[in-house]
């Protein structure tokens, strides 16, 4: 196991959040929500109307991906991340709503990472174009609400070690080989 | 002089098989680069990808028709092209990413239309080429309108920014195609069809260019290769098209 490899599982506490640092390798354990464009316009117009979402975000993490239809014998087909800039707009009334943790790859806009460190959270990377290897870490897929938007529906995952590292911890430390 | 006859249905069963084929295997000389790059986890999705897509974005299927000028395609080909992309997204269990109106965003379910490129050449063959693009990198395309004043100082900042713009969202390692010269449309054109293109520039200058400008690059790309065009006395247009590491592509002759 490389030396800084971390193991958590949701859903997540202040105290598992503020034991990750930008650059740690994690590995996940649990259930994650998938979530994308449509779903995320979906999520915030119930925010914005006072209403509950279809599922507690409390402690949660979003997994930004759409995947691929499963095909026989696989819960679940090719599921790497999604672009996460594009969910910026929608991000910070999420994470005032209880959401803890996000999975994309790419860059945050500042409004994004003023509401990471005001809500003690923390946006992970997964590895971008990798969704056949990452798809050996789901182990379980229901579709939970929106299934009229297809592969942007949300899906509850159940995951064991997923692989991912802490791009923006609480602090709002970054980090990526890339930046 | 007589034209050779081809049954679009033919067409139908190429793009089909390509489609699949293209998000499942990436061609040998993409691979040869991975490995030079070195990341394991990418050598692992796409030495053990399990027979499902190397990435969830199967994209939007750009097919590529190089059609012999002595061939006669019968019947509908857009329609031929489609049905093949439907076909390939239902047997290859493909995503289906379409929307069929850009601001009204309803998904046609089946990822059809595909964006279709039909180009004349001599002689009596039908190529088809299917490459799917995936959202992540192609958002990170850029055209600028340059002037002649701008010159080869100009196209080299351009590239640089926009290739810097690009990392990490789009998936890197990235190939980085460029386009320069042509018009506004045309040059878009160009600087996406050099994206796949495979060996060594032919024209010196250009490819001396592509090594300066794959040495600023390496840290995130596997290349630069570049697509120059005759263009205006008042213009030098310029446009990168960003392929992420599954720079997928396959082709067929008919």
């Amino acid at each position: 196991m490389d030396r800084n490899e971390k193991h958590i599982t949701t859903p997540l506490t202040d105290e598992t959040v503020r034991s990750l640092h930008a650059g740690d390798q994690v590995r996940i354990t649990g259930v994650i929500y998938t979530a994308r464009d449509a779903a995320h316009k979906k999520l915030a117009e119930l925010l914005a109307a006072g209403e509950s979402l279809p599922f507690d975000p409390a402690g949660q993490i979003i997994y930004y991906t759409g995947p691929t239809p499963a095909p026989p014998g696989r819960p679940i087909g090719s599921c790497g991340p999604t672009t996460s800039y594009r969910m910026d707009r929608y991000t910070p009334a999420l994470l005032a709503a209880g959401l803890k943790g996000m999975i994309g790859k790419g860059r945050r806009g500042q409004a994004v990472l003023d509401a990471i460190r005001e809500n003690t959270c923390v946006y992970f990377s997964a590895e971008g174009g990798c969704g056949a290897l990452l798809a050996n870490y789901v182990k379980r897929c229901d579709v939970v609400a929106f299934p009229e938007l297809g592969t942007e529906a949300v899906h509850r995952l159940e995951v064991e070690n997923f692989p991912v590292s802490v791009f923006c911890d609480w602090t709002g430390e970054l980090y990526s080989p890339y930046l | 002089m007589s034209l050779r006859q081809i049954d679009a249905r033919r067409l139908t069963d190429a793009v089909a098989e390509l489609y699949v084929r293209a998000c499942l295997v990436l061609p040998e000389s993409v691979k040869a680069k991975l490995y030079a790059f070195g990341n394991p986890y990418i050598i692992e999705n796409f030495e053990k990808n399990g027979n499902i897509p190397l990435c969830q974005d199967t994209g939007m299927a750009a097919v590529y028709l190089e059609v012999g000028q002595d061939v006669h395609l019968t019947g509908d080909i857009p329609a031929a092209v489609d049905e093949g992309v439907r076909r390939a997204v239902k047997e290859g269990y493909l995503r289906s990413s379409i929307v069929a109106d850009p601001l009204r965003r309803q998904n046609t379910g089946d990822n059809t239309p595909a964006a279709i490129y039909t180009e004349l050449v001599p002689g009596d063959r039908v190529k088809v080429t299917v490459a799917p693009r995936g959202f992540g990198c192609e958002n990170k395309a850029r055209i600028a309108m340059l002037t002649p004043a701008d010159g080869i100082e100009g196209v080299k900042a351009f590239v640089l920014e926009t290739a810097k713009m690009a990392v990490p969202d789009a998936c890197p390692p990235v190939m980085i195609g460029v386009g320069i010269g042509g018009n506004f449309d045309l040059v878009a054109h160009i600087a996406k069809r050099a994206v796949l293109r495979e060996g060594p520039n032919p024209d010196s200058f250009y490819a001396a260019l592509e090594q300066e400008l794959y040495e600023a690059t390496k840290k995130f790309s596997i290349g630069v290769n570049i697509l120059a065009a005759p263009t205006h006395i008042a213009g030098l247009p310029c446009a990168v098209s960003i392929g992420c590491h599954s720079l997928r592509y396959a082709s067929e002759v008919l």
